[in-house]
């Protein structure tokens, strides 16, 4: 299997260094479906500046990366492309191992369920066999690594790339069970965009699951394990602001980060849904409002943790998926993350509903957004309803694809247990319908 | 949500639509086509009105004396660009600074691609000459522009000379808020994208010109002026920019309501406006203007020296003085009158020109389709595909659960791949390859370039044959169904987008392209098919569209002088494409001959 990883990662490589040296890469940074203005590499650039001249990069209105990320670039600023090249192979390989380890569990677990007779009788045409599931890692990453999201995003030397690296570390150490590592990277994940704070529930469901701790209030164990792996994560997260504070002698960026993902300052056009939300609305409704658009990202967490018990990768999927979603500065490069995991599922294809209209949806919007761009700010003839409208529409293109999944994995398990073939009460073939 | 979850919804939804496919198709291009056509009824769509609050309700009054000044102004110019032998620098120059403007110059030169041989130019060399009137009211932040070409021969003379004596006359007059540019342009649309590239100081071309020295506000509006003769019958004027790009309605608006007052007739697409509205041949007429206009607007060619300025965000149009055989002739004063009105009320302006439609058809100057109206046209046109996809989705999901073997997605990648290397080759090549061919075969470097194109075009025909021995025995039957969806996904996002950007040029292709689209297959009728897929393929619609627009200008062409005409369009095409950046041939190459070669894949899958 290494040979083809290697194949991909070469192509992958090829198709970045050649459009770095094409007249595209201008466009495409320049694109505000790629940059946001959390990850723009432009802003970066301003920052090292204003770092090399001995000012905070802080000081203005323009730079919100997290120190560590600036001190990076301040090394490798002639390696840039390469910098962006390489996270985006190790974010590949690091999701290939994670989903080939993560494999293995699903099929023992399945092997021991099938020996206990856990299944219904006739369900033998659901179980995954070893053959379907030999592929899946390596579609993993070739879904990360062609998907034209992810190019854009590496092409466009958007800092996301480096977020979506962390993260995929921080899979690959949950899978193994290494519960340090996990907790470390998940601090990183949640220094670098906050937001994956949330996985902290998938993880810890993830690492009980793998060393057996039965998830009960009442058991002991997992009381312990659960603050263990909070105290880790935790003092990672002090360990890596201090450090942070230490770098630049000042707190400047908690307000400067933190501060700007929270409170949504900057509205420029992404495709996302607070900034059309909040340039429209008068200013002493926004903070109210801010905290319902935020409250959304941690707000599926608790309920999805408690449906979701069994299947922590699963949950880890929706919740990275409700991230990309819902957070206050999204990219394309978030949305190539969770669609990477979409080959993990494949065994529900024969459950999913609507996942062909899904993706032609997200394909007309993908091809739409640079369309009603160029009519609303260079030929002047649309507006922003316009492009909202079209962002809106990709939102709930995901939301669709993600309860569509979501649903068919539920109905999955379901029959796992009751059987494929359901009867109803007076003996016809039942259905089961989502209410 | 219901319709998406509940199954036995979803099931009787896709009963109806699986089982009436042919039928819902048919009826939906009808449906499509037939309200194109019920646009050009006269009262159907609303009348024009004025939106803008500061040009509607202030009232002007025009004084503009100076008719034979103008004249005079017009044979001085003329004696002068015969000496020169072109653009008479230095004496325009001298007369805008007696004037009490400031005088400019931009010298500029451009190598074109290839030699084009409508106009005879291959090395441009030329000089653009504009004087800035001040504005004694503001600081220069926003400025308006009349410009007039300096053509070869006996043309456009009168217009250059009008321009120089409404100069003279908007100098004595203190009302100006606005400064006022006065241009004249060499080389028509080169010396445009010249001098608004240097205005705006980018360099989008490769244009090498001198960078301006002064420069007014930012331009709020343009007029650019043609005019031939001392005296008028009427005025034509044209909107249609570069791809299609259209000016904010109240402009003509504007210009219809100054001719009303003045008495000036105007026409649009060269048609007057008939006086009765409720008989045939008025709709007839309605509709010649109206299909005029789409094919017009199609071509994505700026039909005036103005189209240029609409991709700055400047609202502009052209004024194209016609003498014909009418009796009644308005002179110089009159005509003068008409751009001054225009020009205060436009000096009003306290805002862009925002309030009214950017997005219209006209099937006469006084009434107009907005896009609410004309979009349902080609929604209908398009439902036919998503119907068609939609069979195919369902028919292939249906399908799925018998036992046959899903098509491998790896088969499909050669004919998708080669496709559209076939389109980036007919980009590409007929440009880069013309030194080659002009060495080996005895033609002229543009008909180098045409003849690849056509060559390129033909070959990709013969594609089907070759990619079948790259995948022997990959082909069942489910390949091609899922070809064909892939195809008509492509079309769909495609012709969506293009309605978006150019609804006329979206328009003409659905309108060609789906019923062939949603026919073909390998079984059935394959001579039939055949013949339907070629008569739909884009170069086949620019003939077509050529032929239907002599048509209806009433001068019609024979075969051999269509052919001509379309040479010299595919060559236009391209010229366009690598001077101002339109993106009809690309669009073609990349997008729409990919999407009809797969097609033609489908209908030859074995």
């Amino acid at each position: 299997m290494a040979a083809p990883l290697a194949l991909l990662l070469l192509v992958a490589v090829t198709v970045r260094a050649a459009l770095y040296r094409s007249s595209l890469a201008a466009f495409i940074a320049e694109r505000v479906e790629v940059a946001s203005p959390l990850s723009a590499w432009k802003r970066v650039v301003e920052g090292l500046a204003l770092l090399d001249l001995g000012v905070s990069p802080y000081s203005g209105a323009i730079f919100h990366e997290t120190p560590l990320i600036i001190y990076l670039f301040h090394f490798l600023i002639e390696y840039a492309e390469l910098v962006f090249m390489i996270t985006d192979v190790l974010t590949a390989v690091a999701l290939y191992l994670a989903i080939q380890d993560f494999n293995k569990v699903v099929f023992k677990k399945q092997k021991l369920l099938l020996e206990l007779d856990r299944y219904a009788p006739d369900v033998a045409e659901l179980i995954q066999t070893p053959m379907d599931m030999h592929y899946i890692p390596l579609k993993v990453a070739l879904f990360y690594l062609m998907n034209p999201y992810t190019v854009m995003s590496c092409v466009a030397k958007s800092t996301c790339s480096i977020n979506n690296t962390v993260i995929a570390f921080f899979i690959l150490a949950t899978v193994k069970g290494s519960a340090f590592l996990s907790a470390v990277f998940l601090a990183l994940a949640t220094y670098q965009s906050l937001y994956p704070l949330t996985l902290f529930a998938p993880a810890l469901l993830y690492l009980l699951q793998r060393q057996f701790i039965p998830v009960k209030p009442r058991s002991k164990s997992f009381w312990l394990f659960t603050v263990q792996y909070a105290a880790l994560y935790l003092c990672s997260l002090v360990v890596i602001v201090c450090l942070s504070f230490f770098l630049l002698n000042s707190w400047d960026f908690i307000p400067s980060v933190y501060g700007f993902i929270l409170s949504v300052p900057d509205l420029t056009p992404n495709i996302g849904l607070f900034w059309y939300f909040f340039a429209e609305m008068f200013e002493h409704f926004s903070l109210f409002f801010v905290c319902v658009f935020q409250i959304n990202v941690f707000f599926y967490t608790l309920p999805l943790a408690i449906k979701l018990k069994e299947h922590p990768m699963f949950f880890l999927f929706v919740q990275l998926a409700i991230i990309s979603i819902f957070k206050s500065y999204p990219t394309v490069g978030d949305v190539a993350l969770y669609m990477a995991f979409l080959p993990v599922w494949s065994h529900l294809y024969r459950f999913l509903r609507n996942v062909f209209v899904l993706s032609c949806v997200l394909i007309v919007c993908s091809v739409l957004f640079p369309v009603l761009w160029h009519l609303w700010i260079y030929a002047g003839s649309a507006n922003s309803n316009f492009y909202y409208a079209i962002t809106l529409t990709f939102s709930i293109g995901q939301i669709l694809l993600v309860s569509d999944y979501f649903y068919a994995f539920l109905r999955r398990e379901y029959y796992l247990t009751h059987g494929l073939h359901l009867t109803r009460q007076d003996g016809t073939e039942a259905m089961l319908v989502l209410k | 949500m219901g319709l998406l979850s509940d199954p036995q919804c979803r099931r009787a939804l896709a009963h109806l639509v699986l089982r009436l496919n042919t039928l819902l198709c048919v009826l939906s291009y009808m449906l499509g086509l037939g309200w194109f056509l019920a646009l050009a009824f006269p009262l159907l769509p609303p009348r024009t009105y004025m939106s803008e609050n500061a040009m509607g309700s202030t009232m002007v009054e025009e004084k503009f004396p100076l008719g034979e000044r103008a004249l005079a102004y017009g044979r001085h110019f003329a004696g002068h660009k015969r000496k020169a032998g072109g653009m008479p620098v230095v004496w325009l120059e001298q007369t805008l600074w007696s004037l009490g403007l400031e005088a400019h110059r931009q010298p500029f030169a451009r190598t074109l691609p290839f030699p084009d041989e409508n106009r005879e130019r291959y090395m441009v060399r030329g000089t653009n000459v504009y004087g800035i009137l001040r504005a004694p009211r503001a600081a220069s932040t926003e400025a308006l522009v009349l410009s007039a070409p300096c053509s070869d021969g006996h043309l456009n003379n009168q217009a250059v000379g009008l321009l120089l004596a409404l100069a003279a006359y908007f100098r004595g007059q203190i009302y100006w808020a606005k400064d006022i540019i006065f241009l004249v342009n060499e080389h028509d649309l080169l010396g445009m994208e010249a001098w608004l590239e240097g205005y705006h100081d980018v360099n989008l071309t490769d244009m090498h010109s001198a960078g301006l020295l002064g420069r007014a506000g930012a331009i709020q509006a343009a007029v650019a002026l043609e005019l031939s003769s001392d005296v008028v019958t009427s005025f034509d004027v044209a909107v249609e920019g570069l791809n299609g790009q259209l000016p904010n309605l109240d402009l003509l608006n504007l210009f219809t309501a100054f001719c009303q007052k003045n008495g000036l007739l105007c026409t649009i697409q060269g048609k007057l406006q008939r006086s009765d509205w409720d008989s045939l041949p008025a709709y007839a007429h309605s509709l010649q203007t109206l299909l005029l206009m789409v094919l017009a607007q199609a071509s994505g060619q700026p039909s005036g020296d103005h189209g240029l300025f609409l991709r700055y965000r400047i609202e502009a149009l052209t004024l194209r003085g016609i003498n014909s055989f009418r009796q009644y002739k308005y002179d110089m004063a009159t005509v003068g009158k008409t751009l001054e009105g225009m020009f205060r009320k436009l000096n009003n302006l306290l805002e862009r020109l925002h309030q009214s439609y950017f997005f219209y058809l006209l099937p006469s100057l006084s009434r107009f389709v907005s896009i609410g109206l004309y979009m349902p046209a080609l929604g209908f046109l398009l439902l036919v595909l998503l119907l068609r996809i939609s069979l195919w989705g369902w028919g292939l999901r249906a399908g799925g659960g018998q036992g046959e073997p899903r098509p491998g997605l790896l088969a499909l990648v050669p004919p998708v791949l080669i496709c559209h290397a076939a389109g980036v080759a007919l980009y590409l090549l007929p440009v880069l390859s013309q030194r080659v061919a002009t060495q080996h075969f005895p033609v002229a470097e543009a008909e180098a370039v045409v003849l690849t194109l056509i060559a390129i075009y033909v070959a990709g025909m013969a594609l089907p044959h070759s990619t079948h021995r790259v995948l022997s025995g990959a082909g069942n039957a489910r390949g091609w169904q899922v070809l064909k969806l892939l195809a008509l996904l492509e079309l769909s996002l495609l012709l969506g987008c293009l309605a978006l950007l150019n609804f006329s040029l979206g328009f003409v292709l659905a309108l060609t392209m789906v019923p062939a689209a949603a026919a073909v297959q390998p079984s059935g009728p394959k001579v039939l098919l055949a013949a339907l897929l070629v008569l739909a393929t884009p170069a086949m619609t620019l003939l077509l569209g050529i032929l239907l627009q002599r048509e209806l200008l009433e001068m019609p062409a024979g075969l051999a002088e269509g052919w001509q005409l379309f040479l010299s369009a595919l060559a236009q095409g391209l010229l366009q494409h690598h001077l101002y950046g339109s993106f009809l041939c690309p669009v073609m190459a990349l997008g729409l001959y990919p999407a009809w070669l797969l097609l033609w894949n489908v209908l030859f899958w074995k």
